[in-house]
């Protein structure tokens, strides 16, 4: 097989060429901003999901995305995560990596880890096994068809078990968890990932009150080590961990600030309370 | 805690089969190795105990269909990619071996030349370029496995990462071993036109009709297929076999994760096809002819017959279904020969209606009971 031919463009890698792969740069936030969108226009079938949007994170921040129904919230993340290409607006992660260059898989090497609208986990392996797939380690075919799980390993996803609740279900199949077990599931997915960038999408849609509590307390611990992007409806969750809060309107950023300041925004409460 | 997790996976032999699976390979070993060469061989055909050479050929040829079985529930039970074109990989290593076959026939043929009868017939002075070295064992053994292998990369290759699947992908499949069945049936291609290849005489030098070769191949059938067996469950449950269902199951989130699912598809894909292209290599000097019926349309819907009917992600499964529906075919072709394509399709639709996980999956369902 050609391994030549296998390479994705973008940026050249360690010089290891085997089937596979993945090439990206390190990431260098030396300037505090982690991730950086600027102008970015997506248009689908004329009808324009995002116009001009333009807006950076910090370091270890902590963002609330809100916006009423189509206000280009998802189709945000999907740039983000290379699902979707800008016509037109950079996306840079860091001082130097152009995510709209690089492929999901390249992407999610670079650091971003996302979750879902709807709870995607691996419904017919074991919890265990799900979050041993999405443990950050070599992924490369030749890699993972001799790969062995190390103790030291295994212990990372026993302690991953204790933190998303799941250690008496570790032997389940995923696909019989509840919908609230699901999430926390996906979210320990993410972790186990490493990322440094965690896109959330509606976190704690279908969570019961309890859940939705303990979810906002993990969020909160990792800001800071991490950097996180959650787009919510339910405010009464962005109420309990938002620092900073961006309003989508009609694909672009209507409003910024602290929450107190967004809510008190005549523009955000015509958007939310219509004309 | 996740103790019994971690030592369930060391040791390869634990981590393949437990010691129900085990005990089966064995007594199937017992079965191929011993039983059936005894039988054959050393008890006399008035015995009621002797295994008639019809048996002998019918089992081996049945195991070749196991072995395409396996490559089937590879790619479509594990992977979820449904092919309907993995008759074109058989017949390809068939017609690879088939050339060394031609070659051995030597000055044995009816016009008693050096060149195969077809090529004197159609007045051919030198062979074509893709019978180089064919006289060669060992050049037509690699062909066997290097050119399903080489297809499969290259279609592969543009059809993963062209994101094509589902549906579109087993339509573009089954065109493909159509299209190859369309240039094998001209003569000019140069491999026999619609009669393909026969009348074989030996391989390696020893006579191929003996009983002595026959029970040979048949052994080595049946070792080749036992390797592909392990061979395929060492895949599936290593890491990356865990893999391949997540892609059949959540590609987006296997892609988020960091795997590229394209490189994933592309190995379980040519894994495949050199598999099939073995199968048809061993099938051609059992049966004695190879010729393009084999990439019709139809033989390779079969293959996903066979594994739906014993129940797909399993490989016993897959092994189980191939020699049901082929054991029934060659019941039912000889007591109602024109009846057959409606059982066939009968069967289809009961499995699908009633035994969605096949045959394993039944058995699975009353044990849990």
């Amino acid at each position: 097989m050609s391994a030549a031919a296998m390479h994705a463009p973008g940026q050249s890698g360690s010089g290891d060429a085997s089937l596979g792969h993945v090439a990206t740069g390190t990431l260098d936030a030396t300037h505090g901003v982690v991730l950086y969108l600027e102008d970015i226009s997506v248009s689908f079938d004329g009808f324009k999901a995002l116009n001009k949007l333009s807006l950076a994170i910090d370091v270890g921040e902590l963002r609330c995305v809100i916006g009423p129904n189509g206000a280009g919230k998802t189709t945000m993340m999907d740039v983000i995560t290379g699902k979707t290409r800008p016509d037109e607006g950079t996306v840079f992660f860091g001082q130097t990596i152009d995510l709209t260059r690089l492929t999901e898989p390249e992407i999610a090497h670079a650091g971003i880890g996302r979750k879902f609208q709807k709870p995607t986990i691996f419904e017919h392996h074991s919890v265990f096994e799900n979050l041993e797939l999405s443990m950050k380690a070599d992924k490369r075919v030749r890699k993972t068809l001799f790969a062995k799980l190390s103790s030291e390993e295994g212990d990372r996803i026993a302690e991953m078990l204790d933190r998303i609740r799941l250690a008496d279900s570790a032997g389940r199949e995923a696909g019989l968890l509840s919908h609230g077990q699901k999430q926390w599931l996906e979210i320990g997915m993410l972790l186990m990932q490493e990322p440094k960038l965690l896109l959330l999408d509606e976190p704690v849609a279908g969570m019961s009150d309890d859940e939705t509590e303990r979810t906002a307390e993990l969020f909160l611990t990792l800001a800071g080590k991490h950097s996180l992007v959650v787009v919510e409806h339910d405010m009464a969750f962005i109420g309990k961990i938002a620092r900073k809060v961006t309003v989508l309107h009609e694909g672009s950023v209507l409003a910024e600030g602290p929450l107190a300041q967004v809510q008190e925004d005549p523009r955000v409460i015509e958007v939310y309370l219509g004309r | 805690m996740t103790s019994p997790i971690l030592t369930a996976r060391s040791g390869l032999a634990r981590r393949l089969y437990g010691p129900a699976g085990w005990l089966a390979i064995l007594v199937a070993v017992l079965v191929a190795f011993l039983l059936f060469p005894v039988l054959n061989l050393a008890v006399a055909p008035e015995s009621p105990f002797h295994i008639s050479a019809y048996w002998v050929t019918l089992i081996g040829k049945i195991m070749c269909y196991a072995m395409v079985a396996i490559a089937m529930d590879l790619i479509w039970g594990y992977a979820g990619i449904l092919s309907l074109g993995h008759g074109l990989f058989f017949a390809l290593g068939g017609y690879a071996m088939g050339m060394y076959l031609m070659r051995q026939i030597g000055r044995d043929g009816q016009y008693q030349s050096d060149m195969p009868d077809f090529m004197v017939f159609l007045d051919w002075k030198e062979f074509p370029l893709a019978w180089w070295n064919s006289d060669q064992f060992w050049w037509c053994a690699l062909l066997v496995v290097a050119v399903p292998g080489l297809l499969a990369y290259a279609f592969g290759f543009f059809a993963f990462r062209s994101r094509v699947k589902g549906v579109y992908f087993s339509i573009i499949t089954q065109a493909l071993t159509y299209a190859a069945m369309l240039l094998f049936f001209r003569n000019n291609t140069g491999f026999g036109g619609n009669n393909g290849f026969t009348d074989f005489k030996r391989i390696l030098g020893t006579p191929i009709t003996t009983p002595e070769t026959r029970m040979v191949l048949f052994a080595v059938t049946a070792a080749v297929l036992i390797g592909t067996l392990l061979l395929a469950r060492t895949i599936v449950t290593s890491k990356l076999g865990r893999i391949l269902t997540a892609i059949r199951d959540a590609e987006q989130r296997v892609m988020f994760c960091g795997y590229n699912p394209v490189h994933y598809k592309l190995f379980i894909w040519v894994v495949s096809a050199m598999i099939c292209g073995l199968a048809g290599a061993l099938y051609v000097p059992q049966v004695g002819i190879i010729n393009p019926g084999e990439m019709s349309p139809a033989n390779s819907i079969e293959i996903a017959i066979w594994v739906a009917v014993g129940g797909r992600g399993t490989l016993v499964g897959a092994v189980l279904g191939a020699f049901l529906v082929n054991g029934g075919k060659s019941f039912l072709t000889q007591q109602f020969p024109e009846y057959w394509f409606y059982f066939l399709g009968l069967i289809f639709i009961l499995s699908t209606l009633f035994l969605p996980n096949g045959v394993v999956g039944l058995v699975k369902s009353w044990r849990k009971k």
